[in-house]
């Protein structure tokens, strides 16, 4: 049967065409060119155009990453070996690598100490960042405030221990007290927290260590990118707290607090962060009793974290905000209380939602960091201004200086943002 | 503010204020109002007895005491003679000027890169993304630096355009780009010159009035009247037609080279071109975002639905897309100019005097008047802020979606 059908009818094809292949401008690189390159007059100019920046970018800055000169100890030597062709002097950052991540009167032999306090910064923010480690990691994150603290400023183990005994101890009150009354768990908790230290700190003695590995370091000698990394770090976790405290206060149907919250959240945001810094390092020191002496540290911590709790707050509000009322209503059915229902349902779903733009208001705090350098602190710009661009050896060395700050930064701020969108994508629960 | 309990007479019990919903909220506002008036209580008894421990007092006279120290940027009269106040005007003014000149070029170059970004042009997609992402991830702190390092250390000094064998040349013989700053040619002003200006000002005017009387026309009868070319006609012609009538009243000062600077012209300071340039360029990759998800925020379906109407692309963009888009764009766009006028603060660092510079810096320093130094600089950007964001309340009021 199927002989005679192919065989009569002549005419019909019993094998298939072989497909011919596309024409030469139809596939392949051409292709893509074609479209995505070449499509109209418009994009064929938008493409040129493109290309000779690109060009003009890479010739210009290729001779002077090419022959930079990474072994001088002055900038006059380094313009000795190159002689007048284009090149860097990256030597600038051989030489002072050390001052611009640690500042220039930290004591090189302690280098390791805050290196060692970053790579515990990294394992203790990891369960923190990754849904997906183990839990028990947070046990690191938690002892991680005392063992950075013990590691940079260095002096007797016994300043932090008593620091974590407090908390442990208002912990354990809190976690008793928590589950009759929300309130009485917080604030006896901290009661009993500061208890511990008042007493705690009138009988320890003076933790100062004069030398060996553990010798105290005062905190006007931290300094370098090492000072951005501190102040961004300690500075967004402090006002996460503060930020939702005052979100939720915002939100208050009590008058009185809720005018509180929102006059000092728009105060906050009205002002930029450089006058607040000003506040910090000329007005501050007023504000406390006579006989305290509070270092300029901690009083830029407390000017910087009041900023951000503000811009948190507004963020958080914004996610409070995008919740369905349902969510609220279903908690008062339950009988959750306020503290309950916050904690429980509200709370964890409003952070959710704002998560990205929690990220966005610490990646620009951490870039903030940087105006720390206009009261006098020497911080990585600070460093750069000051000591490095005022010494002999280097005077003059603009771009390989600027272009490390940069790099720094940009790797810090863009590593952050991309952490964000991959964060937004894996709680996505949405309808897809 | 005022706390008022006025308990029932009878059957109240102390634990009532706690337990009883009714008196629950006003208990827990006292206690917060008696918490905070404690502790500002606090505060403020520390600051008196630092103060009188210090033989200091807040005393706001020396605004009016000579300043004493030179503006080379003022856009008012200004000498070291005149007083405090007036230094911070000066300062005001700057902080004004250097604001607005930023939000324009920021608006420019956000809008640009935004569009440019979804552009179907793969290289110059690529190279807006790079841009945005390099100018968002760096402090604008480096920027302002490394924008004044390129305007102090590269630039050539008004020296280099002098003699036969001049090193650097005038940009159209108009432009001279010299580490002392940029001069650009100054206008003047001859007589007949303000008929002109008239002129230019009423075109606008008829501009506008033209594109009303075609809009009215369009959602009245339907009838479409060309836009685009007329409003370019009415914009500039009548002032082209009567600056020839007037006979050219308003010259051009060109600057020139005399001795070992240059005279003429007008001169902008280097410190505001790194400030305006940096501000412009950092904020700009912000816009780009805000433009770029404002474009992507309006839903497909409007393109096509516009397309299936039988409107041309054009008119898509014009009168379906960006309507909704800006709805989305512009009070983030506002927000963002909000931050460029609280980081052109920043201009102290390279020596632009704006308010911060002068009223926070040289006039604090000087009088070590820190507290009230600190407090009226606060109050000013305050102000600034509160008004933008009146501003933007009043915008989002009006382009809410009027629901029905």
């Amino acid at each position: 049967m199927a002989d005679q059908s192919t065989n009569s009818v002549a005419f019909v094809r019993t094998e298939e065409v072989p497909a011919s292949p596309p024409p030469a401008n139809a596939a392949g690189p051409v292709k893509w060119m074609r479209e995505n390159l070449f499509s109209t007059p418009v994009n064929t100019v938008l493409t040129i155009v493109a290309a000779y920046v690109i060009f003009k970018i890479i010739t210009g800055a290729f001779p002077w990453f090419a022959n930079g000169i990474w072994n001088s100890q002055s900038l006059a030597e380094c313009r000795e070996i190159l002689q007048g062709t284009t090149g860097g002097c990256f030597s600038v950052l051989s030489e002072r690598w050390n001052q611009l991540l640690f500042g220039f009167k930290y004591p090189p032999e302690l280098y390791w100490r805050p290196t060692l306090a970053f790579v515990i910064f990294l394992l203790a923010a990891a369960p923190v960042l990754f849904f997906k480690l183990p839990r028990k990691l947070l046990i690191v994150t938690a002892l991680f405030p005392f063992i950075a603290y013990w590691l940079i400023w260095g002096g007797s183990i016994l300043t932090p221990l008593l620091a974590l005994a407090g908390v442990a101890g208002g912990y354990v009150v809190y976690s008793r007290f928590v589950t009759n009354n929300f309130a009485m768990g917080f604030f006896g908790g901290i009661i009993a927290a500061f208890l511990i230290w008042t007493i705690g700190g009138s009988i320890l003695p003076d933790g100062t260590i004069t030398d060996g590995p553990m010798q105290s370091v005062p905190s006007r000698d931290l300094g370098g990118f090492m000072l951005n990394l501190m102040l961004g770090v300690t500075c967004v976790s402090l006002s996460l707290p503060i930020g939702i405290a005052l979100a939720l206060g915002r939100q208050s149907s009590m008058p009185f607090i809720k005018y509180v919250c929102v006059i000092f959240i728009e105060f906050i945001r009205g002002v930029p962060l450089i006058t607040l810094l000003f506040v910090a390092s000329v007005m501050l020191a007023y504000f406390f009793p006579p006989e305290a002496t509070v270092d300029l540290f901690l009083r830029v911590v407390i000017m910087i974290t009041l900023f951000s709790s503000a811009y948190i707050a507004e963020v958080i509000r914004g996610g409070l905000a995008a919740l369905p009322k349902g969510q609220y209503e279903a908690a008062d059915s339950l009988g959750l209380d306020y503290a309950q229902a916050m904690r429980l349902i509200i709370l964890p779903q409003a952070l959710k939602i704002s998560i990205p733009g929690i990220v966005n208001v610490a990646v620009g705090l951490f870039k903030d960091t940087t105006l720390v350098s206009v009261i006098s602190m020497f911080d990585l710009v600070g460093m750069i201004r000051g000591p490095i661009l005022a010494s002999t050896e280097w005077n003059g060395v603009y771009w390989e200086l600027w272009l490390a700050a940069s790099v720094l930064f940009f790797i810090v701020c863009y590593g952050i943002s991309q952490y964000s969108q991959w964060l937004e994508r894996q709680l996505a629960t949405g309808h897809r | 503010m005022t706390i008022m309990t006025d308990p029932p007479r009878e059957s109240f019990r102390l634990g009532m204020l706690l337990s009883d919903t009714r008196y629950r909220s006003l208990t827990l506002q006292a206690i917060a109002f008696i918490l905070l008036a404690l502790s500002i209580g606090y505060l403020a008894n520390n600051l008196v007895r630092n103060l009188t421990a210090l033989g200091l007092n807040i005393d706001f006279s020396f605004l009016g005491t000579p300043a004493g120290y030179d503006i080379n940027q003022r856009l008012i009269e200004y000498t070291s003679q005149s007083s405090n106040l007036r230094a911070a005007f000066v300062g005001i003014l700057n902080t004004l000027l250097v604001a607005f000149l930023a939000c324009v070029t920021a608006t420019i170059f956000g809008v640009l890169a935004g569009v440019l970004r979804l552009s179907n042009n793969w290289l110059v997609r690529k190279l807006m993304s790079i841009y945005v992402e390099i100018f968002r991830n760096i402090p604008v702190l480096i920027w302002i630096i490394i924008i004044f390092t390129i305007m102090t250390a590269v630039l050539p000094g008004p020296r280099a355009f002098r003699g036969d064998n001049a090193t650097s040349s005038m940009l159209f013989d108009a432009f001279a780009f010299t580490n002392r700053g940029v001069y650009i040619p100054a206008p003047i002003w001859g007589p007949g010159s303000m008929v002109v200006v008239a002129t230019f000002i009423a075109s606008i005017v008829a501009m506008f009035a033209y594109r009303r009387y075609a809009t009215n026309l369009l959602y009245a009868t339907g009838r479409l009247l060309p836009m685009f070319w007329p409003s370019v006609a009415i914009f500039f012609l009548p002032a082209i037609l009567m600056f020839f009538i007037m006979g050219s009243p308003i010259g051009l000062e060109y600057p020139e080279l005399k001795g070992f600077n240059f005279a003429g012209g007008i001169k902008v300071g280097g410190p505001l071109i790194a400030i305006w340039f940096a501000l412009s360029i950092y904020t700009g990759a912000f816009i780009a975002e805000n433009v770029r998800a404002g474009i992507q925020a309006v839903s497909k379906g409007q393109t096509e639905a516009a397309g299936a109407l039988g409107l041309r692309s054009g008119r898509i963009m014009s009168l379906v897309v960006l309507p909704q888009a800006l709805r989305v764009i512009i009070p983030p766009l506002i927000s963002n100019y909000l931050n460029i006028t609280k980081n052109s603060s920043l201009a102290i660092l390279v020596g632009y005097a704006d308010v911060t510079a002068t009223l926070g810096g040289i006039t604090l320093n000087q009088t070590g008047r820190a507290i009230e130094c600190v407090v009226l600089l606060m109050l000013f950007y305050l102000v600034i802020s509160l008004t933008i964001s009146f501003v933007i309340n009043i915008y989002n009021n009006a382009i809410k979606l009027k629901e029905r």
